[in-house]
């Protein structure tokens, strides 16, 4: 179990991260969600113990990193945002190296790092060096130094950036299968990811947490969740046909597209059902009509730059 | 313990996996050759001795040693991978140790492979075999301390150029303040100034040294100031590693 309470970071004047506390548990895939600058990397560098909190606690399993950072740093995995490898070496002298300061040595050091290089598929470029391979394959070097260990705690800051959306699936299934009885965070912008491969999303913003539940929650949260989308055929006054009705309330045109709209519900009410009926009681030139679920993407815009007009509202009161 | 090794033979075989290693031997070779045969006349000087060869150490020492230091701390903040070695569980002074020692390992290679002009001088004379073994220990020591402060200069910036103008200019004062050019600047100090400024430099304890006089204090200067340094990297990398 992971346990931060009143964790503090601050460079010089600048707050990175302001009072942040939450528990992970086993078993759990956290995903960490902000804008640039949100703090998400700071909190992950302080937590793998590189940074120091200005003040509040860190406990891995238990043990505070500032007092046995060793036994933290030997119970998580962590890989850092660019998956930095020394570039001089080959893929598999740098695995080897990782190996040896893991503590493994002879017959067990060969197996956990032939079945690393099996898992994220690096057999190809074993003896390449790192400086030459492509982005992709070093973001799996990264990820490969990072479980080599079979870590209690794996820590991975944009796993997938600069993958392609093939490589993107392959990553994902790999953390979804080492998620179990483990303790997974992972920072990303890519909100398709969260709902993809975390039990639990945390939204931060600030240095501070603004959102925590399940990616189902918080899509829930948006305005979208319970909405509909309809396209039509041919010209048709939809807003007479059903603006008045108290369900409904806003109708919106989706950008680009002329004869495309969403419908957007009273919190708490279902509209499909209803606009279906009456899309064909009167006739109207549907082409297509679809539930749209919830939009994590939507909910983080909205809370995110809600704060943002919050914290700029202080510092004007401020100056 | 076991750490340190791990991180010395990773940082050792980067640098013969790199031409750096290569380059910087050669170079050495040439300069030293150049320094020993033209400038120091050993030829025609007609003495069975490595006086002249040396006698210009400190001052190639004063633009080698930087080349190699400066990267020791640098690079690793400037990929990142700093990152990744200060999350992995190894101690901080493993870390510093290993690297410093291979940086060290180094410069007693490129050391070791000037053997030749001292068989050469016991083909032409009959030096004495002692003084020169004192002086080659001398050195490799001189150049432990110019890495020490390497060392420290590398880990306060991200940016090898600057590392290596910092170690430069700092390991300059520790050599010239030895020089009777600066010593005389000081005729009007207390004579124990005087003397605590020209035992600050690398040229008095190196000179005792290459003389012979196996001197544990001067011995103990070198090591203690390569820990005093070494130190200091430990704690400049711990308060910069962020930035």
């Amino acid at each position: 179990m992971i346990e931060i309470s009143h964790l503090t970071k601050k460079f010089d004047s600048f707050t990175a991260v302001d009072d942040l506390s939450f528990t992970v548990k086993e078993g759990e895939v956290l995903g960490f969600l902000g804008p640039n600058g949100a703090g998400k990397s700071t909190t992950m560098k302080v937590i793998t113990g590189f940074l120091s909190p200005t003040s509040g606690k860190v406990s891995v399993d238990g043990n505070d990193i500032a007092d046995k950072p060793i036994a933290v740093k030997s119970l998580i995995g962590y890989l850092p945002e660019g998956a930095p490898s020394y570039p001089d070496m080959t893929t598999l002298e740098f695995l080897n190296f990782i190996a040896e300061v893991r503590g493994y040595a002879g017959e067990e050091k060969q197996r956990r790092i032939d079945k690393v290089i099996d898992d994220v598929e690096l057999r190809s470029v074993c003896h390449k060096t790192i400086d030459t391979l492509s982005k992709g394959f070093k973001r799996r070097v990264g990820l490969a130094q990072a479980i080599l260990h079979d870590p209690k705690v794996l820590i991975l800051d944009e796993p997938t950036d600069g993958l392609d959306p093939n490589q993107k699936h392959h990553v994902r299934s790999l953390i979804r299968n080492l998620a179990k009885d483990k303790i997974v965070i992972i920072s990303t912008h890519i909100l398709e990811e969260v709902s993809a491969v975390c039990s639990r999303a945390i939204i931060i913003a600030g240095g501070r947490i603004l959102a925590d539940g399940t990616p189902k929650e918080l899509e829930s949260r948006s305005n979208y969740h319970g909405a509909v989308s309809i396209t039509l055929g041919e010209d048709f006054d939809l807003h007479a046909a059903i603006a008045q009705d108290p369900d409904v309330r806003d109708i919106e045109q989706v950008e680009g597209q002329a004869r495309r709209f969403i419908l957007l519900p009273v919190p708490g009410k279902q509209l499909f059902a209803k606009v279906s009926e009456k899309s064909q009681s009167g006739h109207w030139p549907v082409t297509e009509f679809h539930l749209v679920e919830g939009l994590l993407e939507n909910y983080f815009r909205h809370v995110t730059q809600d704060s943002a007009l919050v914290n700029s509202a202080t510092s004007v009161q401020q100056g | 313990m076991n750490n340190m090794y791990f991180i010395f033979k990773r940082e050792l075989a980067s640098y013969f996996t790199t031409p750096l290693a290569y380059v910087f031997i050669v170079i050495f070779l040439v300069m030293s050759g150049i320094f020993t045969f033209d400038m120091g006349a050993f030829y025609e000087r007609g003495q069975a001795d490595l006086s002249p060869f040396f006698g210009f150490h400190p001052w190639l020492y004063l633009f080698m040693i930087p080349a190699i230091a400066m990267g020791l701390w640098a690079d690793e903040r400037k990929t990142g991978t700093i990152e990744l070695l200060m999350t992995l569980p190894v101690k901080l002074s493993d870390m510093v140790l290993g690297k410093y020692l291979a940086a060290w390992v180094l410069c007693g290679v490129a050391l070791s492979l000037t053997v030749p002009i001292w068989f050469t001088v016991n083909y032409l004379g009959d030096p004495d075999n002692g003084v020169i073994f004192a002086a080659y220990l001398g050195s490799w020591l001189m150049a432990g301390g110019f890495l020490a402060i390497g060392s420290c200069m590398s880990a306060m910036t991200r940016n090898s150029i600057i590392a290596f103008i910092l170690t430069v200019a700092i390991c300059f004062i520790f050599v010239a303040c030895g020089t009777e050019i600066v010593l005389n600047a000081f005729t009007w100090a207390p004579q124990f100034i005087v003397d605590a400024i020209a035992g600050l430099s690398f040229l008095t304890h190196f000179d005792s040294i290459s003389k012979g006089v196996l001197d544990i204090r001067d011995i103990l200067f070198f090591i203690v100031f390569i820990a005093s340094w070494l130190f200091a990297s430990a704690i400049v990398i711990e308060i910069k590693k962020a930035n």
